[in-house]
Formats: C-alpha cells, structure tokens, sequence
C-alpha cells in the first residue's frame, strides 16, 4: 500500500493538474470543454490503490482525477486537451474520451456502466482474474441502463465495483431534484453488497475500498462502493450556480489535501509540491510545445 | 437585432404565456442556469409549475412526455445535446410517432423535442454530431430546422401550439448566436419565402441582380449560412450564380417541399447541390437527389453533395474543421458542376 507521502503525492499531482487546466482554458490553448476532479481527488487515489496489473478502470465525463490516478501521463493528457497528436488518442477523444492501456472513458452517461460490466463479464469468460471499476456520480443514476447492467451483473456474477462518487450535484441540478430514494437501496434491490462512506480522507476510503475489491477477487462478484464527496470548482468552466458560501465551507472543511497534509513533515510536503508543480509545469509545456493536428482526416 | 436564441427563447415564453397546457422538460432547466444553451432561460421563474428539471434520463422524460401528449397537454422537452437523441429514440420511433396511426387516428401527440445539434466547438465525438437523419424517415415523426432568415422563434411557436404530431425540432449550436437576417442583414441577397399550405416555410436566397442561376443549392439549418457565403464566392470570384433553397421542414410527409418549391426551380438550373452537416450516407441529400431525379429523368443534368465525412467527430478543432463541410467544399463542388 501507499504510504503517506505517495498518498499525497498522488492527490496533489491531480490537484495541480487540474488547476492548470482550469487556469490555461481561457488562454485558449485547449479545444471543447473540461470538467475538473477537484474536491474528489482522494475518491480515485483510495479506490485505483488497489488495482491489479490487468484490472480495467471505466470512467466519464470528469475522468482526468482518475487517470492520473491509474498512472496515465499527464503531458498525454495535456496533449489530449490540446487537442495535438501526441495526445493519448490522438487528439480525436479530447477531454471525456480517453483510453490507454486498461483505461476507458466515455461522455454519455450510463453508458459506460454497461460497457465495463460486459468487460468484466468478458475477462471472467475468458478465465482471467481481471476485474472491472466503473465511475459514476449521483446523476448518472437517472439513466435506466445502469439499471438493467446491475441486473445482469448480479445474475451472471460480474466481478465489477460501482463506484458512485456522491457530489450531490448533477450539473446544476442538486440531488433532491434528481435522485429519489436511496443509493445504497439501488444496490441492495439486486443483491449487489455495498459499502458507504461519508468522507474525503484518502486513508479512510483506502482500506474500506480494499477489502471490497478483495472480496471481488475471491468471490468475483459486483459490489459497489458510495462515496460522499464534494466538486469543488463549477461544472466544467465558470457554471457553478451554488452558492458561493456553501462552495466555500466545502473546501474549508472536505479538502482531501488539508485532511491529508498534516501526516506529512512541512519539508515532506513542501518538496513533494514543489516537484510535483515542476513536472506540471513541464508536462504542460512539454505538451504545448507538441506540432499541432494537421487539418486532414484523422 | 435579435439573434437565434433570443428569438427561440422568446417562443418558449410565448407559447408558454398562450398556452397554459405548454410545459417543458429537460435537464438543468432552473433559472439562473437555464438550460445548457440558455434557450430556457427565465421559463423557470414565469412559470414555475409548468418548468420541469428532470433526472439525467432522456428515455424517460420523453415517454413520460410522451403520455402527457396522449392526455391533452403540449409538453416541450429540451435534450441538451442533439447527440443524446439515440437514447429517445425507441420512445420516438417505436412508440409515440406511432400512437395515432396505431389507434386509428383517434389520437393526437402534441410533442415536441428540441435539441441543438452540430459540431465546431471541439466538443468531440458524443457532444457534435448532427443526427437528424436517422430520424428521417420514421412514419408520423415531423422533423423541422430552423435557420437564421423568417422567423426561427415564430416557428417553433407554431410547432409548440398548432402541431398535433410529434417533432424533433432541431437547432444547429452556431445559429444560436447568429442573428436572425433581417432585409439589412440581407444585403447582396434577396430572400424570398415559399408557404405551401401544408408544410413549413421554405426560403429561397439569390445574389442580388445575378443572372438565373444555373446551380440549385439544397441546405438547412446552419448549412444555409455556410451556403450563403459560398454562393458569395462563386459570383464573385468564379462567375457562377446559384440560388439556395432551405427548407424548415425535413421530414417529406406530403413532398411539398420538393414538388412545390425545388422541382419547379430545377427545371430552369438543371443542377442540384445538397448541402449536409451529417455524414454523407443515407442522408437527407441523398433522399431529395433521388426523388428529384425520379420526377425530371433527364432534364436534371449534374447533381452533386457536400457532406461530414464518414468517421466520428474528432476533438481537435483541425481535424474536426478537415471532416465536417465547409464553405470551400460547397465552392468545389459547385465548381465542378458547370
Ligand atoms: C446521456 C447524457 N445526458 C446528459 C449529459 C450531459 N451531462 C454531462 S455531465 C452531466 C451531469 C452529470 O452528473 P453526475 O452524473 O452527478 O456527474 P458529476 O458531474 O457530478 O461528476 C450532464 C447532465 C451527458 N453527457 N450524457
Ligand atoms: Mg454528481
């Protein structure tokens, strides 16, 4: 397991990430849109901690935290952004659409539940001990193939996690507007075991999601995972309708890098941000300085 | 002046204010957010009863306004992207576009969904796509664009308050922004407007003072704008004079459109262009090329169209610029028709 260094590390290199994006759209280095991880960095770094050489990771629209998180590189990323052919697709998926190695990501929702319960499914017909995660947020749950996929996923037994990262929040839309009923009830409705956690500390989600994914392996079975969390910045860029107090109290007191930072020395953590700022810087650059898509057909 | 989108919004509160069984649906539709393109801003707060913000669930939210129809009211549902249209699609196709021919004209579905479509943002492959046409083409499913010239909000007024089928009423994301044309905005153009009774209006543009024209440019929605500045260059720069006809309506329920208003100005150009953001197979252009060949055989000397090119949207904006129609490919294929 990471330690508490590697931990922060981690959140911080999705934070610095993030914020440059968020910085740098309006100079209009980046082409479309964007919807940052900020606030939920230590969802991915607790979960993705646990994966497994071939285990598959399936996320949406908001997929940059979980990227980096897998391991993906960061000037492919920035690349991707930009929209250049040294991105991780080429310059053809930019911000929602990526793919790299067992790393998937697709801008309509729900429709990536489907597709990496049938991955999961498809490595446990193939005899491999591969098993799948998928991402999701509370707004996702309004989609009825999400439905139909927990069916099947409990009827075939498909090694698959649920990841639902709960921000309360749907674009604009809050969560007693369009969730009704319980989260976890959805799960139970299909006999798919579920764990809950209401917190942004890395180390907490850490082991809860570790045991979950370990009883998949043993069992290769869904289970699913909902973690309370919160979206710091707006939507994708400058759509937050919030209010501004409530944003602000948020990052007060649900900060996965505060909660995590005093485990760290202040040298510790000060050198870890200071390389970690370089290398997005470079990779930034690096990437800026990658030739431009060529007006042909890709 | 009033661009697209005011106008469009000014519609929606329009018919929202004439008809009190005109309500709407859609995700992200509360004020002060307003819908993703704003084109529902301020329904919320006029009518507050009669907005609903849904769940992300657009399968649902239109057979459920699907039902309201059945029921008498005039639901209006906003998709925020036309590329979500495949997942109300089973609910269009195979049941609501249905309901009235199925129980024998005995009712009527007053539906219509919005949805902006089109690409050149660099949004990528699930956020640009123009799907229209695989909606053509369903029995008992209308399907209108509007363009920048008549009355684009007044056509949506009509379709929301007198229209007892279902539409899909499709919006290109560049014409929000556009202004409407009035005769000032028109300037080298003359514009006329064709009303069949029957069908939705059709717009014919000519350069102003050019001789008849000797190419007949079919495009809808955002591509009459790109149509507009190539037919500019070809007057200008090549000597080519060409009139545009735009249709709002797509779908060819009683072919009016074509027998009406292209077939007569085809007899004099003898050439017809189509013009199509969508990809180039089975498309809308493909459909008025044949039936406009089956009515003149012979007499329809060249045909030509201008489409996407088929593969998926791409993110980055130089390639998504090298795949979709632009005005320089309308001014080739023009080109090589005289
Ligand atoms: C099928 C579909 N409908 C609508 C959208 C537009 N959209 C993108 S993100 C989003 C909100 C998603 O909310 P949630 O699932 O809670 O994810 P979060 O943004 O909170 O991470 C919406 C409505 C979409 N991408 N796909
Ligand atoms: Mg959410």
């Amino acid at each position: 397991m990471p330690d508490n260094q590697a931990l922060y590390e981690e959140l911080y290199r999705i934070r610095r990430f993030e914020e440059t994006v968020l910085e740098r759209f309006s100079s209009g280095v980046f082409y479309g849109t964007t919807h940052t991880y900020i606030g939920q960095e230590a969802n991915a770094v607790g979960v993705l901690a646990h994966l497994n050489e071939d285990d598959i990771v399936f996320s949406n629209h908001r997929c940059h935290g979980h990227f980096l998180a897998y391991g993906g590189d960061m000037r492919g990323l920035f690349a991707e952004l930009m929209g250049k052919p040294t991105g991780i697709v080429g310059g053809r998926g930019g911000s929602q659409h990526i793919h790299w190695k067992d790393f998937y990501s697709n801008g309509i929702l729900g429709s990536t539940v489907p597709a990496a319960t049938g991955m999961a499914l498809g490595e446990k017909l193939k005899g491999t001990d591969a098993i799948a995660i998928v991402f999701m947020s509370d707004g996702t749950l309004g989609e009825g193939v999400v439905y139909e996929s927990l069916n099947m996923a409990s009827l075939w037994n498909a090694p698959i996690l649920y990841v639902v990262e709960n921000n309360e929040i749907a674009q604009t839309t809050p969560i007693e507007l369009g969730v009704a009923g319980s989260i976890a009830g959805r799960f139970e409705a299909f006999d798919i075991p579920s764990k809950e956690l209401d917190t942004s500390d890395v180390v907490e989600i850490l082991p809860v999601a570790g045991g979950l994914i370990e009883e998949m392996r043993q069992q290769s079975q869904p289970r699913a995972l909902i973690l309370d969390t919160c979206r710091f910045g707006p939507h994708s860029k400058g759509d937050d309708t919030r209010d501004e107090a409530l944003v602000a109290q948020m990052r007060a007191e649900r900060d996965p890098l505060n909660i995590h930072a005093p485990r760290l020395s202040a040298e510790e953590r000060q050198s870890v941000e200071s390389e970690i700022d370089s290398a997005v810087d470079r990779a930034f650059e690096t990437a800026l300085a990658d030739p431009e898509a060529e007006a042909t057909l890709p | 002046m009033t661009t697209v989108l005011e106008s469009l919004n000014q519609a929606l509160h329009g018919a929202m204010g004439a008809d009190e069984s005109v309500y709407l649906l859609g995700e992200d539709m509360l004020d002060p957010y307003g819908g993703a393109f704003k084109v529902s801003k301020g329904l919320s707060t006029a009518y507050p009863e009669r907005v609903l913000t849904t769940p992300v669930s657009e399968a649902g939210m239109v057979g459920i306004a699907g039902g309201m129809a059945l029921r008498g009211l005039r639901p209006v549902v906003e998709i925020m992207f036309g590329d979500f249209t495949t997942l109300i699609a089973d609910q269009l196709i195979n049941s609501i576009s249905k309901f009235r021919w199925m129980y024998n004209d005995q009712v009527t579905v007053p539906l219509v969904v919005r949805t902006p479509m089109g690409g050149r943002r660099g949004y990528g492959p699930t956020h640009s796509q123009t799907m229209e046409k695989y909606f053509l083409g369903a029995p008992g499913l209308k399907v209108v664009a509007p363009c920048a010239l008549g009355n684009p909000g007044e056509l949506l007024k009509q379709v929301i308050l007198e229209e007892n089928d279902p539409v899909l009423f499709v919006e290109n994301k560049l014409l929000y922004l556009q202004k409407v044309m009035d005769e000032a905005a028109l300037a080298e153009f003359e514009s006329t407007e064709y009303l069949v009774p029957g069908e939705y209006p059709s717009y014919e543009l000519t350069v102003r003072g050019a001789p008849p024209p000797v190419i007949t440019i079919a495009a809808y929605g955002y591509m009459a704008e790109l149509a507009r500045e190539a037919a500019q260059q070809l007057a200008f720069e090549h000597e080519i004079f060409v009139q545009i006809l735009i249709p709002t309506q797509l779908s060819f329920e009683d072919n009016l459109f074509i027998e009406e208003i292209l077939l007569p100005n085809l007899e004099r150009s003898q050439r017809l262009l189509t013009v199509e953001e969508g990809t180039l197979s089975m498309g809308w252009g493909a459909e008025v090329i044949t039936r406009a060949s089956h009515a003149l055989g012979p007499k329809l000397q060249k045909v030509g169209r201008v489409a996407a090119a088929e593969i998926p949207i791409p993110a980055s904006v130089p390639m998504e610029r090298a795949m979709l129609p632009q005005v320089e490919d309308i001014v080739a294929a023009a080109r090589s028709m005289v």
